[in-house]
């Protein structure tokens, strides 16, 4: 009986008149699917279909297709399900996957239609008059107190400890370790480029990245790697992590097989272990304990703005008004879409709640309490698109994260194979030959170039919303109506239906 | 050179009298057909109709008394009369309009020349907003102040290029999005406002607009920078403005000495770069 | 005889053109009281902004007889809600009088509501149950009465003066209040075309609450989260109309908040980032920011031109792009503000002075000491 029973999932096909034998495929795969032996030949099954070999074959001469072999269908045990159990059956363990889920639940974001002004009131031109998108994340106070001096007003208690984003869209955290340096330094440079920011992930902070200290967010995360005074005080913010939303409750993974010397340095643990982050903080185990670390934090940085990252679960509105009770500046909302590095599937696929409605009852609830002023909400977990951050901040989120986005702008094509550290495009490994392939300014152009095209976006649709400035659009759920959603999501979302 | 520097200080000494006295002149010329009527508490549906009705019959000059807020008036008008206005007339005065003259002896409100075809409107006093709006030919000439977004989608074609002369100053937005014609700005006036707004020539991508006086480049738009006058420049402003001058008693004197500033913009396709297919 | 002068008297007629809502406003800053004929004489020359659908005065000094109690004015679409609004009002307040609001027959007014006033003030034991100050105690009554007790609105709340607006011309509906038989030393007047709400007399312009009333031409965009934010703070927005928000905003900017008046508008109006950056004074920078941050959820955006009267004055105020008409004059010490330059000349035929104010900068008028 062989020992791997199961198909290929795609098949290479080259079509060998056209090949010219320049085995630039060969070089180019990270998964060893190429040799050759008089001709180009293709092992099938190591195809994840990243695509690096179609891009690079100056001859167009491969294809990459899915495996026709026909199944049996079955709407309950469909073929994935059949594979995972044949997969399970073959060597015992947890299914991993990479990136965020692809099982078809629902996406609030496109049931969500955005209003536009015709005739009772003027759209604003984004191309000819000012359309404002500056953001600023962190506490605020309830009111400014006011003085006269000289005849002149001032600030009593002016707002100074907020950070100034031009755009409310940052890079969510992506641990140094899942992806390579090279990407760490592309996020950083756009980060600076753009006036925004990017998030270090649990992986610490590169040396090489301190020159872009003002454009990052340190994370401290319950593996503590990485985390000393200096990386505390490098970036803008700390932020906790509690969780992620692509697999809630459990800590993060790096397989040994992508932690080589600097990754190693950098997280301060022997080469090839795997790390695997405790569930918990284990300094935390109640919420009086998130407001201890918090402000263990504050007072190890002289008090800069700490983020709380949370996964979105069935109690995240309470969950929300805990954190902000207990210090923090800034709320991190992970939906379930979220991507991971590596994941258990039965975790990324069957855990957590959609970021649409987390962002809604959290925003909610926390003005219900009056305490909406005490934090910022960033979004992320399946933000796709500049029509996505405009619907999450018109439900409540000061600004969006983008993780997947931001890679599959370096040449990601989703193939949810990062956690075998093989990414041909350099983006999540650590292979020296494959991570050299990234360049950090050309990653950061795109980045730059992709966060650009969402901002044009998301102008011409506050000037259609009639609005110049975004924070006349942030919580404001009147301008979003419902297309086929049921009427107890909608209710909960607050967002009337279309045609009310 | 000199002989152009000549005819500008001849037409400084030509100091011109006020509108009002204008329309009197104009009045006790030649034999016109000249109607004079008390528009006070007229609703502006009859008034307006009755002019049409006064134009149709062959009046060459009608004098409006006791306007004010009367809205309308000269719109779609194409014939070659002449309106005096004594009072405010209400908003969009010259619609449309293709040939008339309408003098304002007070101030204007908004829409003055609202996308005017041809024909000339001087306001003795001040205009609103949105003056010129996608004005197509003409000229508006207004004594005093200017309102916000003056001039917008302004365009021009061959000989058909409009004009518009303040002798005041603006609000933000002036020549917003202009694809033709020409502004002129002149900044009189003692309060310490800024000559002109914010947004200047945001999104032009032509025409010209002329300001006398300071403006930093925090004032201009994107797709607009500050240009030297050239002789073309001279020439144009020297005609403009001795026109204006003849109109409104406003005079700058030498237009070369006058501390005009030009924008033009420097790009016509500003928006070349902003889409993907 | 000229030619034409046949055709020289003719009627005003009553046509409806679409074109937006009118506002105007007269104060005299000596305090000296006038008819609120002026505020419908005004009213008329900006009848083409209106449909008919609405309209609304709101008169300062009115009641000098009863100028230290709170003077209610409530609309009753039935004796049912009267009765149980009364019962509400007696056991909170202590009322002094208590009478139908005159009007007289208007052609143009028709089904009107009950129309009552009450002269009152808080009753102490009530105030101290509460533990609150009197005008906080007021806006909540206020605020229960129209979320809680059916088919009953308050639509004026301060000491005083009086909101007076109905569905109708704005010339109509000041005919039908019988206004030129008051005399105050501000008036503010509104004449409407709605077309988020139906015509309803409480949709009516001016909004109030306490001694603010406003007045407003345009559309507020960010209506959505401005009530969100109001209602953080105990505001219910009950009346349908966005112009609810801005006169909960200024009560609560200012009354509550404490921020002088020119920095409220600051915060509506708010000044682009780009000229807060550019700022020389540091102070003045950092207090540009932190308003804008600490306020960003009260940041009225949208078209808007707003005329609004309190117990010290009356402002005028337009958005931070000037997308709606404004134009003020002074003449001695009587300030005018209207959507049309002709609001106010009809009557103020000669001002000293006269001009539009920028985006975002107010015109304020203030009661002399």
């Amino acid at each position: 009986m062989p020992g791997n029973i199961l198909p290929s999932e795609f098949l290479v096909q080259v079509d060998h008149q056209r090949c010219r034998r320049c085995k630039r495929c060969i070089l180019n795969c990270g998964f060893g699917v190429f040799d050759f032996q008089n001709m180009t030949t293709a092992d099938s099954s190591k195809c994840v279909a990243c695509h690096r070999c179609v891009t690079f074959c100056p001859e167009e001469a491969i294809t990459i297709v899915p495996n026709p072999l026909s199944f049996r269908e079955h709407s309950s045990f469909d073929v994935d399900k059949r594979k995972a159990i044949w997969k399970q059956a073959q060597s015992p363990g947890m299914i991993l996957t990479g990136m965020g889920t692809e099982l078809p639940w629902l996406n609030v974001f496109d049931h969500l239609l955005i209003d536009a002004c015709q005739v009772t009131n003027p759209s604003i031109d984004p191309l000819r008059e000012p359309m404002e998108m500056r953001t600023y994340l962190g506490r605020k106070p309830d009111r400014l107190e006011v003085e006269k001096t000289d005849g002149h007003y001032r600030a009593v208690n002016p707002v100074e400890n907020c950070i100034e984003l031009d755009v409310p869209i940052m890079f969510s955290g992506m641990s140094y370790g899942s992806v390579s340096l090279n990407t760490h330094k592309a996020l950083a440079i756009a980060a600076f480029r753009l006036g925004t920011v990017m998030n270090t992930g649990e992986g610490g902070l590169h040396k090489e990245l301190y020159p872009y200290r003002d454009s990052i967010i340190v994370q401290c995360a319950s593996g503590r790697f990485g985390v000393h005074s200096d990386y505390l005080n490098a970036g803008v913010a700390v932020e906790i992590k509690i969780g992620q939303g692509a697999k809630p409750g459990i800590g993060g993974h790096l397989p040994g097989e992508k932690i080589g010397r600097e990754v190693s340095g950098t997280r301060m643990i022997p080469v090839g272990t795997d790390a695997l982050s405790p569930a918990p903080h284990h300094d935390i185990y109640s919420i009086e304990d998130l407001r201890q670390l918090i402000y263990a934090l504050k007072e190890a940085t002289g008090y800069k703005p700490v983020s709380v990252k949370i996964a979105t679960v069935h109690n995240v509105a309470a969950i929300a008004s805990g954190i902000a009770r207990a210090g923090a500046d800034i709320i991190y909302l992970d939906g379930f879409r979220g991507g991971t590095g590596a994941s258990p599937a039965v975790v990324r696929d069957h855990v957590g709640i959609p970021l649409e409605i987390a962002l809604a009852v959290v925003d909610n609830q926390l003005r219900t309490e009056g305490i909406r002023n005490w934090v910022s909400i960033i979004a992320a977990g399946g933000i796709r698109s500049s029509a996505d951050a405009a619907k999450a901040i018109a439900l409540g989120a000061d600004a969006v994260g983008i993780g997947t986005a931001a890679l599959i702008a370096m040449g990601c094509r989703l193939c949810q194979k990062c956690y075998t550290g093989n990414c041909s495009w350099g983006i999540a490994t650590q292979r020296p030959e494959l991570t050299d392939r990234l360049d950090p300014e050309w990653g950061a152009d795109r980045l730059v170039n992709l966060v650009d095209s969402w901002t044009l976006e998301i102008k011409e649709i506050l000037g259609a919303l009639g609005v110049n400035a975004i924070e006349s659009l942030r919580g404001n759920r009147e301008r979003l109506r419902a297309l086929g959603l049921d009427q107890t999501t909608a209710e909960i979302l607050d967002v009337k239906p279309a045609g009310m | 050179m000199t002989r152009r520097l000549l005819r500008y200080s001849t037409s400084s000494r030509q100091a011109c009298r006020r509108g009002f006295k204008m329309a009197k002149t104009a009045a006790r010329e030649t034999e016109r057909r000249t109607a004079t009527v008390d528009a006070a508490g007229v609703y502006y549906r009859e008034l307006n109709e009755l002019i049409r009705g006064l134009v149709g019959e062959g009046c060459e000059e009608i004098v409006l008394n006791g306007v004010n807020g009367q809205r309308y008036i000269a719109d779609g008008l194409t014939d070659e009369v002449r309106i005096i206005i004594n009072g405010v007339p209400g908003n969009d005065l010259g619609a449309f309009m293709d040939g008339p003259v309408v003098i304002v002896n007070d101030n204007a409100q908004d829409g003055v020349g609202n996308t005017m075809n041809s024909g000339k409107i001087v306001v003795h006093g001040h205009a609103g907003d949105v003056a010129g709006y996608g004005m197509r030919g003409g000229k508006i000439f207004v004594a005093g102040d200017i309102g916000y977004r003056v001039g917008i989608h302004m365009k021009s074609y061959r000989e058909q290029v409009p004009m518009i002369v303040a002798g005041g100053k603006a609000g933000d937005f002036f020549g917003e999005y202009m694809a033709g014609g020409v502004l002129v700005l002149l900044g009189e006036g003692s309060d310490e406002r800024p000559i002109v707004g914010q947004y200047l020539g945001t999104g032009m991508h032509g025409g010209t607009i002329y300001v006398r006086g300071e403006v930093s480049e925090a004032q201009l738009g994107r797709e607009v920078r500050t240009f030297p006058l050239d002789d073309d420049d001279l020439e144009l402003l020297g005609g403009l403005l001795e026109e204006f001058a003849s109109d409104t008693g406003i005079d700058v004197g030498d237009v070369a000495r006058a501390g005009i500033v030009k924008m033009r913009p420097f790009s016509h396709r500003p928006y070349g770069n902003m889409y993907v297919y | 005889m000229a030619f034409g002068d046949q055709f020289s008297s003719w009627r005003v007629d009553t046509g409806k053109v679409p074109s937006g809502c009118g506002i105007s406003g007269v104060m005299n800053q000596d305090g000296r009281p006038f008819s609120g004929d002026a505020i419908i004489e005004s009213m008329k020359v900006l009848h083409d902004r209106g449909n008919g659908l609405g309209g609304g005065f709101a008169g300062y000094g009115i009641y000098p007889l009863h100028k230290d109690n709170y003077a209610i004015h409530v609309m009753f679409e039935d004796p049912a809600g009267k009765a149980a609004c009364e019962e509400l009002l007696e056991r909170n307040l202590q009322v002094e009088a208590a009478e139908e609001i005159p009007t007289k027959p208007v052609e143009g007014i028709s089904d009107p509501p009950l129309l009552y006033r009450y002269f009152a003030d808080p009753r102490s034991e009530s105030l101290q149950a509460e533990g609150l100050a009197a005008d906080d105690f007021m806006v909540k009554l206020v605020m229960t009465i129209n979320t809680t007790v059916p088919g009953t609105f308050v639509f004026s709340s301060g000491k005083n003066m009086g909101v007076f607006k109905a569905v109708g011309f704005a010339e109509d509906v000041g005919e039908f209040y019988r206004l030129p038989e008051y005399e105050g030393y501000t008036w503010i007047g509104h004449g409407r075309f709605p077309t988020n709400t139906p015509g309803w007399w409480g949709g009516a312009h001016p909004f109030n609450i306490l001694d603010w009333a406003v007045v407003h031409n345009g559309e507020i965009s960010s209506y959505g989260i401005n009530k969100r934010y109001l209602e953080m703070f105990g505001y219910r927005c009950t009346l349908l109309t966005d112009t609810e928000v801005m006169a909960y905003l200024f009560d609560l900017l200012i009354r509550k908040h404490g921020l002088p008046l020119e920095l409220a508008c600051r915060v509506m109006a708010a000044p682009f980032w780009k000229n807060i950056d550019a700022e020389d004074d540091p102070e003045g920078k950092a207090l540009d920011a932190s308003l804008r941050m600490v306020y960003s959820s009260a940041l009225v955006n949208g078209p808007f031109a707003v005329v609004v009267g309190y117990s010290r004055g009356m402002l005028g105020l337009n958005d931070r792009i000037k997308l709606r008409p404004l134009v003020a004059a002074v003449k001695g010490e009587t300030v005018y503000i209207s959507s049309e330059e002709a609001g106010i000349r009809q009557i103020c035929a000669k001002p000293d002075r006269v001009w539009a104010p920028p985006a975002g900068t107010p015109v304020v008028g203030k009661l002399k000491e």
